[in-house]
């Protein structure tokens, strides 16, 4: 089966004042259709880098990225891309935020956008501004102005990090339920392992300078998925340990 | 603020109303606190132009000036001469703003047209207006045309300068967004420059307004046969102190009312804003 999105031996260099930085190095990875894939690695690793160039932000690097065999020559709406922050537009109400350049009045669009609300959960809230909104909620309206576009791939640069422990695990819910009804492929960078092992069906660890895959950790459990059970520990540990060789041999001391 | 966790969902808009309701009340009173000082003042110049301690043929008194208001407004003469000087600042506004907003934001979107054009217009902003003055009145004489030219070259720098600046102030990060949508020209300049830089291009229509109210002032002041500063001239000539002051304070009147309208658009327009309000 053809991947959704494929990226071969993908090579970045910043050229700056500073000279020369090496930021990916080699990066090769296919997702396929129905894949929610994270991306984990130590900051500075170039994550949001990679995401960029996904999505058609950044051009400038040695190559393949390809959505469906078409080479990713600039930003188009087949690759939903959700910010840290929500990035909605202030003067917009939550409703013309998702529909954004799109007439509310277009019958076709109303009702997408009535069930996108309905999707995220934020019936009650349309007619509100995003200074209304916790962060919470206006990530999940971004999430829903992405989704109305109907992306082949949604990529997600840690789009839950500025929120509070309690609120970010009802995202995570509630990406996965998006996840599962629309069968969106994700990809989705975090700095929270916990996260990671939770929603995605593999881990892709990076490590840094130069930015490099340095292992795939699939993660086979059904959802929903318990935090505290024996398997999710286990694989939390394992993608902690391909994570930071120094953990592991922590944990070597530790199991004599 | 705490809100409890089994608040119903509409609960942050009727919170919201609720204010709006409550500002009401106090604005009524903001109202009463700032028209206290203009009664007092009223009401000494009063009693000292009646006790005769100040002379009634230089500095008139509230009674005499509110006298010849219903008097001129009756004969039709101060009706007319408004209109007129409402027509030529309101035309002189719409010429010079709308040049000002259009030219704003094309040097704000495109760099190349600001390295072209913006050094000429900072250059000529400098220059003092009652200095043009008088090239305006040979080139164009003293009919209309010169009036309308001076007052849309005043209303012009003000809109301009700060749509440039509303323009510039857009957050980069809504760039990106726009281009992840693929927001077409149109609707980039449509959804996203225009509603972002509508702050300061409001404050610079306010700013714009007061400036066409003063060159048109100073046109009907230099040489006019109607309008109000035409009124104020003749009246000046004759000493009719009364009559000048009507001029004075019909000015100071269109001038607050039209600066009003815009801020109500202001308020109505920046609801989404969450800045501090005072
Ligand atoms: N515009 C740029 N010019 C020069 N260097 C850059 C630029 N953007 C990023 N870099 C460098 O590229 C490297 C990777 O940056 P990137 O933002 O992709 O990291 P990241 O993995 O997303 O980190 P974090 O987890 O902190 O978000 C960093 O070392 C950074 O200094
Ligand atoms: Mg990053």
């Amino acid at each position: 089966m053809q991947p959704v999105l494929e990226i071969e031996r993908v090579n970045k260099t910043f050229y700056g004042e500073q000279g020369t930085t090496p930021v990916l190095q080699s990066v090769s990875l296919a997702v396929h259709e129905g894949d929610f894939t994270t991306i984990i690695g130590p900051s500075g690793c170039g994550k949001s880098t990679l995401l960029k160039i996904i999505a058609g932000l950044d051009l400038s690097y040695e190559g393949s990225v390809q959505l469906r065999g078409k080479r990713i020559e600039r930003p188009t709406q087949e690759k939903g891309f959700i910010f840290q922050e929500h990035r909605l537009f202030p003067w917009m109400t939550v409703e013309q935020n998702i529909a954004a350049d799109r007439s509310l009045r277009d019958p076709g669009v109303r009702k997408a956008v009535d069930e996108l609300i309905e999707l995220v959960k934020l019936g009650g809230f349309e007619r509100a501004y995003p200074r209304q909104l916790s962060g919470g909620m206006a990530q999940r309206v971004a999430i829903a102005r992405a989704l109305l576009r109907q992306p082949e791939v949604l990529l997600l640069d840690e789009p839950f990090g500025a929120l509070d422990a309690f609120t970010r695990g009802h995202m995570q819910e509630a990406l996965l339920d998006i996840w599962q009804t629309n069968q969106t492929a994700m990809v989705l960078v975090t700095h929270d392992i916990d996260e990671a092992v939770f929603l995605s069906t593999r881990v892709v660890v990076m490590d840094a300078r130069p930015g490099t895959i340095k292992a795939i950790v699939p993660i086979d459990l059904p959802y929903p998925r318990s935090r505290t059970s024996r398997a999710f520990t286990e694989l939390r540990t394992l993608v902690l340990n391909r994570l930071d060789h120094r953990a592991e041999l922590e944990q070597d001391v530790y199991s004599i | 603020m705490t809100v409890p966790l089994t608040a119903p969902k509409e609960s942050i808009l009727e919170a919201e109303q609720r204010v709006r309701r409550k500002d009401l009340s106090r604005r009524w009173r903001l109202f009463a606190r700032g028209a206290a000082l203009p009664i007092l003042i009223l009401a000494v110049w009063q009693t000292l132009s009646a006790t005769g301690a100040i002379s009634e043929q230089l500095f008139s008194s509230p009674w005499l000036i509110l006298k010849q208001y219903a008097a001129l407004t009756l004969s039709g003469e101060l009706p007319h001469h408004l209109r007129i000087s409402i027509v030529r600042a309101s035309l002189g506004f719409l010429l010079g703003g709308s040049a000002g907003l259009i030219i704003g934001l094309l040097v704000g979107m495109y760099r190349r047209f600001e390295e072209t054009v913006n050094p000429t217009v900072q250059m000529l902003r400098t220059v003092p207006l009652l200095a043009i003055t008088p090239l305006f009145i040979m080139w164009f004489g003293f009919g209309e045309l010169s009036k309308v030219l001076l007052i849309s070259l005043g209303a012009f720098f003000p809109l301009y300068v700060n749509t440039f600046l509303g323009v510039r102030n857009v957050d980069a990060k809504l760039f990106d967004v726009a281009r992840v949508l693929e927001f077409s020209r149109f609707r980039q300049m449509t959804k996203l420059v225009l509603p972002a830089a509508l702050p300061n291009i409001l404050l610079g229509i306010r700013l714009s307004l007061s400036i066409a109210w003063l060159c048109l002032v100073v046109a009907e002041l230099l040489g006019a046969d109607t309008g109000v500063g035409y009124m104020i001239q003749d009246a000046r000539a004759f000493m009719q102190t009364d009559i000048v002051f009507v001029g004075i304070t019909i000015f100071a009147l269109v001038g607050k009312l039209s600066d009003s309208i815009v801020r109500y658009l202001e308020n109505r327009l920046l609801r989404w804003q969450d800045s501090y309000k005072g």
